[in-house]
């Protein structure tokens, strides 16, 4: 009898340890043999802990399963995959799964992440097979021919970048993983890291034999302990197979992978900050050029990159470029894993083909507000994204679409607001986190931040508002057009977004929120 | 890295005066010496100090820059930095409360200050009673199932202000 409970940090969170325990105990106190897997999650998030039970070959889904549940779970059966007040049917034909379209998250939640076998067995380690018998401008060919856009945020070509780093001349060349999955509201790397971490490994050894490098590190960020766990158990496993180190599959090409932990900063998401910080230093903004592809990690050439952008890589070595790029709209091709988070009722991950409407999305897979109320104000792509009012919810998920709107779709982080937000307040927000986490080497974003934060509470006070809102976008704008990274150049798109499409709430008196925290 | 090494330095004090205790100055010495091989190292050696004394200790400082060869200056700048590195002794265990957006939108401002009202302090504050230190964290990817917060290296979803208090209660009577 096998019963899967996850081990993904979102159903830790909810209790999955105590569930586990629950019905590794009750089901010893019922002499019934149970085979336990700590899968990951399968992005059903408000489901968690989601327990799966394997009737046949079949996997049925209960969940929420709280450890009080488990003794009425085993009295009504479950394992038989009879009907319970939590049962949710067969896992595969839950509509929020079934809709989807899993190619980068294809495993996970499926199989053991701490399991090598499993992974082959469901098709891992095939597109390295694929890219060891092409030569490496063949291999970028390949990526190149996908489409696949940088999933980090920036959305830059793939294959583009692999093939600066293929053409520069190195003594050492490097692959880093940017971990630092920072922007709220996202939470796809976390998933992918903890319930897969398989086949980051795979992408990244694909990306070093593209590009001929042969070190690899994986930035992680501390608030990340079970990706760390994953990751690290999965390159152990990796290398004692060969699929690590000096001899590749008996190839003659090496490759080497490294976990290295962040520490609380989110600038450290911006790719020369991460550099910066890989090396031992501050985290502070490089100057561009010279690109990362040509001067990067001690300033050699280097492939930086993304977690999903790495992990979408396996499966376009294996079926093809072709294959991939005919997912997607326009020039956003393939799949992207969109987060539903913060005020939503079924939060979770959704990996689609580009092009379906932010509405779908909140409606149909979300289901609404959590707690009832309308969905009033939406942001998108991190807390650089913009605020979206409910007359943009017919926008289709496309990098350009939201770039038209004055938007940004980023890592695909959405976190909805009922009508209880205070927009003022949210943008003061922003401006604070600009200046809480400004690396300090650009004036606009060290300072203007700070100054942003007092201009709003003016505003906010009414104080001369005109004039204060004339100096708000003002300074917003020299954030934007002074500022090296998208940090100062970006925290302006939640602060005029929310001014734009939310003005009523600038103007008042203050309702008794909490805007000063 | 190469460069590094065949940097010439001279030593103007070998051994800079001290409040560590002897287990913590060892401390300190044994993660430099584990870990000063790797490019990069200063990272790695600072979490593995804090994870050995819960906090890099001011005097920590000068002793790592000598041994990675880096100026005070250097080691402070990289300190000060990351949030995640304490610079003040914590209390027992650390709570990590998300403060960002998606937390934001299931009510974490109002958790946020009940937390510190029940606790009785500000955040980088610890408890009279030396349980309890409370930090703001900026996203623990656990967007869906917010709010959150993270209570030593566990993370903890769905946060009501009745549950704060229960893992308060709980965290206070275990070590």
């Amino acid at each position: 009898m096998k019963i899967y409970v996850p081990r993904d940090a979102a159903a830790l969170g909810v209790g999955a340890d105590q569930t586990a325990e629950g019905l590794v105990a009750e089901a010893r106190r019922r002499g019934i043999a149970v085979e336990l897997i700590r899968n990951g999650s399968r992005g059903l998030l408000w489901l968690e802990p989601l327990v799966e039970v394997d009737v046949g070959g079949t996997r049925m889904a209960y969940g929420p399963v709280q450890s009080e549940d488990v003794a009425g779970l085993f009295d009504a059966d479950f394992t038989s995959g009879k009907p319970h007040a939590l049962s949710h049917g067969v896992t595969a034909e839950i509509p929020y799964l079934k809709r989807q379209e899993r190619l980068t998250f294809a495993r996970v939640g499926i199989t053991d992440p701490r399991s090598l076998e499993d992974y082959k067995e469901h098709g891992g380690y095939r597109g390295l097979a694929a890219a060891l018998a092409q030569k490496p401008a063949d291999i970028i060919a390949g990526v190149t021919a996908s489409g696949l856009r940088g999933r980090g945020g920036a959305a830059f070509p793939a294959g583009i970048k692999w093939k600066t780093v293929l053409g520069t001349p190195g003594t050492q060349k490097y692959i880093v993983c940017n971990a630092d999955e920072g922007d709220s509201g996202t939470f796809s790397d976390r998933m992918l890291m903890e319930g897969d971490p398989f086949v980051l490994i795979e992408g990244m050894t694909i990306a070093g034999l593209a590009t001929g490098a042969t070190q690899g590190y994986i930035y992680l960020r501390w608030e990340y302990p079970q990706a760390k766990a994953a990751l690290e158990a999965a390159i152990t496993a990796a290398a004692a197979a060969g699929y690590l180190g000096r001899n590749i599959q008996d190839s003659g090409k090496a490759f080497e992978l490294e976990v290295r932990m962040g520490a609380g900063a989110y600038i450290c998401g911006e790719e020369t900050s991460l550099l910066e910080s890989l090396e031992g230093k501050r985290g502070q903004v490089r100057f561009k050029p010279p690109l990362p592809a040509i001067e990067g990690l001690w300033g050699k050439p280097t492939v930086i990159g993304n977690v999903i952008t790495f992990a979408s890589v396996p499966i376009i070595m294996d079926r093809g470029g072709e294959f991939y790029q005919h997912f997607g709209m326009g020039r956003s091709r393939g799949t992207l894993p969109m987060q539903l988070a913060g005020n939503i009722k079924q939060g979770g991950l959704v990996e689609i083909a580009f092009g379906m409407t932010l509405r779908e999305l909140l409606y149909d897979f979300g289901g609404g507000s959590f707690s009832g109320r309308p969905i009033r104000a939406v942001q998108v792509g991190g807390p650089l994204g913009a605020y979206h009012p409910e007359s943009q919810f017919d926008t289709p998920l496309d990098y350009e679409a939201f770039a038209a709107i004055k938007g940004m779709l980023g890592h695909g982080g959405i976190v909805a607001f009922d009508d209880s937000v205070d927009m003022a307040a949210q943008a003061r927000y922003a401006m604070e986190f600009c200046a809480i986490e400004s690396c300090g080497k650009c004036t606009p974003c060290r300072i203007g931040s700070t100054r942003g934060v007092e201009v709003i509470d003016r505003l906010i006070a009414g104080e001369n508002a005109a004039k204060q809102e004339a100096i708000l976008r003002d300074l917003c704008e020299t954030l934007t057009y002074g500022s090296l990274c998208a940090l100062g150049g970006l925290t302006p798109y939640p602060v005029i977004s929310a001014l734009n499409h939310f003005p009523q709430d600038f103007v008042k008196p203050v309702r008794a929120s909490s805007a000063a925290g | 890295m190469s460069n590094q090494t065949s940097r010439r330095v001279i030593p103007i004090q070998v051994e800079p005066p001290s409040s560590l205790s002897a287990t913590e100055r060892s401390a300190v010495l044994d993660s430099c010496a584990r870990l000063k091989k790797l490019p990069g190292a200063l990272l790695p050696i600072l979490h593995s100090v804090q994870e050995a004394l819960t906090y890099i200790p001011k005097d920590a400082i000068p002793l790592i820059a000598r041994e990675l060869n880096l100026s005070i200056a250097e080691v402070h700048g990289v300190v000060t930095f990351y949030h995640y590195f304490l610079q003040e002794r914590p209390g027992r265990h650390v709570v990590h409360l998300c403060r960002a957006e998606a937390c934001q939108a299931l009510g974490s401002v109002a958790l946020e200050a009940h937390a510190k009202a029940t606790l009785g302090i500000d955040f980088h504050g610890t408890t009279r009673d030396g349980a309890i230190t409370l930090e703001p964290v900026y996203c623990l990817g656990n967007c869906a199932l917010g709010p959150s917060m993270m209570v030593d290296q566990r993370l903890h979803g769905r946060i009501t202000p009745e549950r704060f208090d229960a893992l308060m209660t709980q965290s206070r009577e275990s070590t």
